[in-house]
């Protein structure tokens, strides 16, 4: 009796434990009383899994921005109705999220994924579908057809891998090195910055002594590590996001190897100097100017906007927005824009966004067309050093 | 620049600190084998739990030594529950039906995690704040010597249990015939439940030692359970001394493979090594049968 009841027992906990993984699902209900149809919006967002630390802040930011539009009115008079679905960073959950936003929810616009990898996988889904899609990712393949066109329905808010890699190798020739390690994950972030970082390499004419790669879940790089203090490279260049973007920074300092390492965007939150404390010291990465919003001059055309969204974020979550919040940020404003001026019309709306130029946002001042569908140049990243755990601004 | 020995020396440390930690599952794992004829597949969580647990502890005010000791005993005591919950009460099923309970059991250990603890990785510090130390060229930091101590201190100290205590010679009398154990009054039932325990306790410590190294996260067990599979199947799983070296080789081909060979490879080398030592020897390296 007493066994059986504990399998009964041992069984709902594995089914609480199963469905607990399931979708978590938030929606913003309209406010009672509208007379207008809700305007409805997806994300599909990596808020648990490997790339929590890109998604929470992507999830927050959306939540605080739809709240805010509500209560000015939504869009027209138009409520919005923002249905975010968690992918747990995971490709297949990804692809079932956007099928179920698209079919079931029926929305006008999607908004996804916060990594390269899910992103990639529902561009065919979204693109059958004809759904215009605004990914919150880096890797430029998002937006990149293999023809080397742009995705019709594909737009995308990080900064391009190329704009990274481009502003990665500037500074390397502004600092006259010329022969560099490079490390990156074995994932399609990393794989899209080697791509991308070979082709401004031999643009600016650097050398690529050694190229490594390790998992995101690895525990120890020493080895990869061990492979640049052996080389005669002057300056190592890692593609990571946190833990592993951390990990291989303490076994880099921990080896006393006496050369600049230069991270990319991918480190831009707390996460990374939390986990690698002051080892994280001294480490150059590019960055957008979220991080660095306070040291920026009065003249720059973000500095409001930048400074807005801190506060607003800092108010309300009692912390400050990462770079990732602010992609979620700008894959937001620019639906909501497109809507504007599309109305509830998802072909209009795609068009509408090719067509968005000028547009200040938190990642920075977005020029969109049909050639460029992410619309951001090497202007609007910063480069940045870690100084006593702070984002310090280099200015050039 | 760095010579080509001491970048091998560099690999060597590198595999010898992970490899310990493999080689302490790969431990645990072949225990609870032996004792209770399953493999444990939650033992990487009891990892997760006893450094996400020691991270808790020091952020309410905990003392570390304090922190540590709680979060040792805390996953010895989920061990305990596991085996009391799940596995004495489905005692009489097969082996298959035992395993698949032991990875329900890991599946929901981890989404309690996640709930518990969320993705956030976190870190503990290392134990002392020592410079790296240099040998050869190579570097070696303390941690590292404190992980290599712990694999060194668990080994003996379970060895002098085995060899001069009564019940340690009832758990190695279980461990080399269960039936003959149980005709000379060796009850089995608590000897799974030693095993469940020590697996949390030597699992736990392992969490523990390595964290300061690479960092915890809610799901961090996952890889480090499998790789200490991999370990034990490795030295032969019906030998705790074939389980270290199975642990050690494994660690050291790992990191001389990520350091050699593109480091793309890495974890399909070690898997090859398996494939290979199984070809050759099924039983592994010390197993017998």
């Amino acid at each position: 009796m007493l066994k059986r009841s504990l399998l009964v027992l041992l069984c709902l906990v594995l089914t609480i434990a199963l469905t607990g993984c399931g979708k978590a699902k938030t929606t913003t209900e309209p406010t009672a009383g509208e007379s207008k149809e809700a305007y409805k919006i997806g994300a599909v967002v990596d808020i648990s899994g490997p790339a929590a630390s890109l998604g929470e802040p992507e999830r927050n930011t959306l939540q605080m921005l739809v709240a805010d539009l509500n209560a000015k009115g939504g869009i027209d008079g138009h409520p919005v109705d923002l249905i975010i679905l968690d992918n747990k960073s995971n490709e297949t959950e990804a692809v079932l999220a956007a099928k179920r936003l698209i079919d079931q929810d029926k929305v006008l616009a999607v908004i996804g994924c916060s990594q390269s990898s899910t992103s990639l996988a529902i561009v065919d889904t979204v693109t059958k579908s004809g759904v215009p899609t605004i990914s919150m990712a880096a890797s430029a393949k998002i937006v990149t057809a293999e023809d080397g066109k742009q995705q019709p329905w594909v737009f995308k808010t990080a900064q391009s891998d190329i704009v990274v890699a481009n502003k990665i190798a500037k500074y390397l020739v502004g600092q006259g090195i010329k022969d560099v390690a490079f490390l990156s994950m074995n994932n399609a972030f990393g794989d899209s910055g080697l791509k991308n970082f070979e082709e401004a390499a031999a643009a600016n004419g650097i050398n690529i002594l050694l190229k490594e790669k390790f998992e995101a879940t690895d525990n120890d790089m020493t080895a990869q590590v061990t492979k640049v203090k052996a080389s005669k490279a002057k300056a190592t260049v890692v593609w990571a996001i946190p833990p592993s973007a951390s990990i291989l920074t303490k076994n880099f300092r921990s080896l006393g190897i006496n050369m600049p390492l230069i991270h990319t965007h991918g480190i831009g939150n707390q996460t990374f100097i939390d986990i690698a404390g002051a080892d994280a010291n001294g480490v150059i990465a590019p960055m957008g100017k979220l991080v660095v919003a306070e040291q920026l001059a009065d003249t720059d055309t973000q500095k409001q906007i930048l400074l807005s969204y801190i506060s607003n974020y800092q108010e309300k979550y009692g912390n400050r927005p990462s770079t990732f919040g602010g992609h979620g940020h700008d894959a937001f404003e620019l639906a909501v824009k497109a809507i504007e001026q599309a109305g509830p019309d998802r072909a209009k709306i795609r068009d509408a966004l090719e067509g968005i130029t000028d547009f200040p946002g938190i990642s920075g001042v977005f020029n969109l067309s049909v050639e460029d569908h992410n619309g951001l140049g090497e202007d609007s990243m910063v480069m940045i050093e870690i100084r006593d755990g702070k984002w310090h601004y280099l200015a050039d | 620049m760095l010579g080509t020995e001491s970048q091998y020396m560099q690999y060597l440390f590198s595999g010898l600190t992970l490899g310990s930690i493999y080689a302490l599952i790969a431990l645990a794992l072949v225990v609870t084998f032996n004792i209770t004829g399953i493999f444990n597949l939650a033992i990487g969580e009891f990892v997760t739990i006893g450094a996400l647990a020691a991270i808790s502890l020091r952020e309410v005010g905990c003392p570390n030594a304090l922190a540590y000791t709680l979060a040792v005993i805390i996953a010895g005591l989920v061990g305990v529950l596991m085996e009391r919950g799940t596995i004495n009460p489905a005692r009489k099923a097969s082996v298959l039906t035992l395993i698949i309970i032991t990875i329900g059991v890991s599946i929901a250990l981890r989404g309690a995690a996640l709930l518990i603890w969320g993705t956030h990785p976190y870190t503990l510090p290392a134990f002392v704040d020592a410079a790296p130390l240099s040998f050869l060229g190579a570097v070696l930091i303390p941690q590292s010597l404190f992980v290599l101590g712990l694999a060194v201190v668990a080994v003996a100290l379970l060895f002098t249990f085995f060899d001069f205590t009564f019940a340690g010679k009832a758990v190695r009398a279980a461990m080399m015939n269960r039936t003959a154990a149980r005709l000379v009054g060796i009850n089995p039932a608590r000897l799974s439940l030693f095993a469940f325990a020590f697996s949390g306790i030597i699992a736990a410590l392992a969490g523990i030692f390595i964290t300061p190294i690479t960092t915890a996260t809610y799901d961090m067990g996952f890889m480090l359970g499998l790789k200490g599979f991999v370990a034990a199947i490795l030295g032969g799983v019906t030998n705790a001394t074939g389980a270290i070296i199975g642990g050690v080789l494994l660690g050291v081909i790992e990191a001389f493979a990520a350091g050699t060979l593109p480091s793309g490879l890495k974890d399909a080398v070690a898997m090859v090594v398996m494939i290979v030592v199984l070809l050759t020897r099924p039983t592994g390296i010390l197993g017998q049968r």
